[in-house]
């Protein structure tokens, strides 16, 4: 950055190599403090790879099913756990920790430095997202090892599917962060949609098994959407546009709501 | 020379005028106290200096910068310690002081600072371990890593015990012994007494007083007290000659102890000598104090703090 070079002659010597850009030092912060919650490394991380192998157990999971064009059940899953990772990231784990940010004051400090406090959020926000796309590495690679899941057949329409799903999930939980006045609300609002995600995205029912009238409306809902996408994805098929549309949309839309919406202090 | 000028600035809140045409400019180098009971609009008008409220009237200069069109280069001149700000709970104080000395172009270093503030033995703390006093210390040093030219202190020592608010004053000291501009919102008297040059004191919005700690005292009634034990009792007329003296607004009469009580000014101190001289009197136990600026403060607002 050219701040730095400027800066070069008025502190001589090693301390110049060491100094960074403001931007990169609020992304090292943060994610020494992301690494520091161990509730949500294991939630977002470890669960969705532990809940694919106890599903496993499950006998039936594993055979073959002519209504689901030869897959089993548990190729179903390693989608779906990939979706409850970032539902937990994006819902359950970042709107807290973003209206905490506000309440106590952090943002606020912040904004009586050359420092925007929006580089807090945009921090929190790549962390949570990229906690999503390692926790979807893991569970695939854990899907591939323990029940021998085929890898994505169309992997360019599946990470593309991927990163619309993770956009979506976190202008989700910056919508939430936006409409909670306080911590405790955006906890209770979260674990709310929490459970709405959950359904959507076919944690309890695969959305490809569901009746065909409400599939239809799960598919307007961005986790049915990122299901059916991710899903169509994986066996080989470029994923349908309408998914992709539809979860483009959602994210436009809350993304927009949400920096309208979001009060700074 | 000002460094900084606030003129007539108002900010209302659902139709309340919390900060109401308030007035002052803060010379360079200077301790200037803001002074003022709870809800007195004492935050509100510092945190317009510091741009993070927008007046709804009125300028505000920093080094002659408006602190919210040019907050930027505002916020590389000015340091601002919040009245209720935290930081994330779990960062080091170490990681809070690199964090925040990579914002500033020329940062201060840090370890003197740190050192000089005595949270070198907390480097490796979480913020939320940290006791009141150190949270303090450490907004202080984070105030200061940008090298300002001036800091802006909101009650500061509010919730400190009585020797963390004397070292604090003694640091406050010392910041302007640097050459830094201080503002100090506080509601101790003690506070503004003991550091400030001058001192706005502000009640419902207003500023009411505009003056040195010495200069506020002066301006309140009665604000020399003379007590004396006479040694003999004094007559009725020798009574209604003291209360006749210059600038004296009460005579109180003797006490169990057989004290008496003058409130005045400082013109009545020499004419009441030169009376007892007259009256054949000599003065046992005589006392002449000043009020405090407590006093002060009640007469200017016609309340406690």
């Amino acid at each position: 950055m050219p701040t730095e070079t400027t800066t070069a002659p008025t502190a001589p010597g090693s301390r110049v190599a060491r100094r960074r850009g403001p931007a990169a030092a609020v992304l090292i912060a943060e994610t020494r403090l992301f690494l520091r919650e161990p509730g949500n490394l294991f939630w977002i991380f470890v669960f969705p790879s532990v809940l694919l192998v106890i599903l496993g157990f499950i006998p039936a999971f594993k055979e073959t099913q002519d209504d689901l064009g030869g897959r089993r059940v548990i190729d179903l899953y390693v989608p779906i756990s990939i979706l409850l990772a970032m539902i937990t990231a994006g819902i359950q784990a970042m709107p807290p920790v973003l209206t905490a940010y506000r309440e106590r004051g952090i943002l606020r400090r912040m904004s009586a430095t050359p420092v925007r406090p929006s580089a807090l959020l945009g921090a929190q926000i790549l962390l949570h997202g990229a906690a999503c796309l390692a926790s979807a590495l893991l569970v695939t690679a854990v899907g591939r090892i323990a029940y021998g899941v085929a890898l994505p057949e169309q992997l360019p329409g599946y990470l593309l599917a991927l990163l619309l799903a993770v956009a979506a999930v976190l202008t989700l939980g910056s919508m939430i962060c936006a409409l909670s006045r306080t911590t405790k609300a955006a906890t209770a609002i979260g674990t709310g949609a929490y459970l709405v995600m959950m359904f959507s995205a076919g944690v309890w029912l695969p959305v490809q098994t569901m009746p065909d009238a409400l599939r239809r409306i799960v598919e307007i809902t961005p986790l049915g959407a990122a299901s059916q996408a991710l899903e169509q994805a994986a066996s080989g098929s470029w994923p349908g546009w309408i998914h992709l549309l539809v979860l483009a949309l959602w994210t436009a839309a809350l993304g927009t709501a949400a920096a309208r919406l979001f009060r700074w202090q | 020379m000002a460094i900084i000028e606030v003129n007539g600035v108002r900010k209302t809140y659902a139709g309340r005028a919390v900060v109401d045409g308030v007035s002052f400019s803060v010379d360079e180098g200077e301790i200037f106290g803001i002074l003022g009971p709870n809800g007195a609009g004492k935050t509100t008008t510092v945190e317009c200096v510091e741009g993070l409220r927008i007046p709804d009237a009125g300028t505000i200069r920093v080094a002659g910068l408006d602190p919210v069109a040019d907050h930027d280069r505002v916020t590389h001149l000015l340091g601002a310690q919040l009245q209720e700000s935290e930081l994330q709970a779990k960062l080091t104080v170490r990681e809070a002081l690199e964090l925040y000395s990579a914002f500033y172009p020329t940062p201060a270093d840090w370890r003197p600072l740190a050192a000089r503030l005595g949270l070198d033995e907390k480097l490796d703390t979480r913020f939320a371990k940290l006791s009141g006093g150190q949270k303090q210390r450490l907004f202080i040093a984070l105030a200061l890593i940008g090298n300002p030219k001036v800091v802006v202190l909101d009650e500061l020592t509010t919730g400190l015990d009585p020797r963390a608010r004397r070292d604090t004053w003694k640091l406050i000291e010392e910041i302007r012994d640097g050459g830094v501009t201080v503002l100090l919102v506080t509601h101790f008297m003690e506070e503004a007494q003991r550091l400030c040059d001058r001192i706005a004191v502000i009640d419902r919005g207003k500023v009411v007083a505009l003056d040195t700690p010495a200069g506020l005292i002066r301006r309140a009634t009665g604000s020399t007290v003379v007590s004396f034990v006479p040694s003999r009792a004094l007559t009725g007329p020798d009574l209604t000659r003291l209360a006749a003296l210059p600038g004296v607004e009460t005579v109180t009469p003797p006490d169990r102890e057989g004290a008496l009580t003058l409130h005045g000014t400082d013109e009545t101190v020499t004419p009441f000598v030169a009376l007892l001289a007259e009256l054949g009197v000599t003065a046992q136990r005589l006392r002449i104090t000043e009020t405090s600026l407590d006093e002060a403060f009640l007469d200017l607002t016609g309340q406690d703090l």
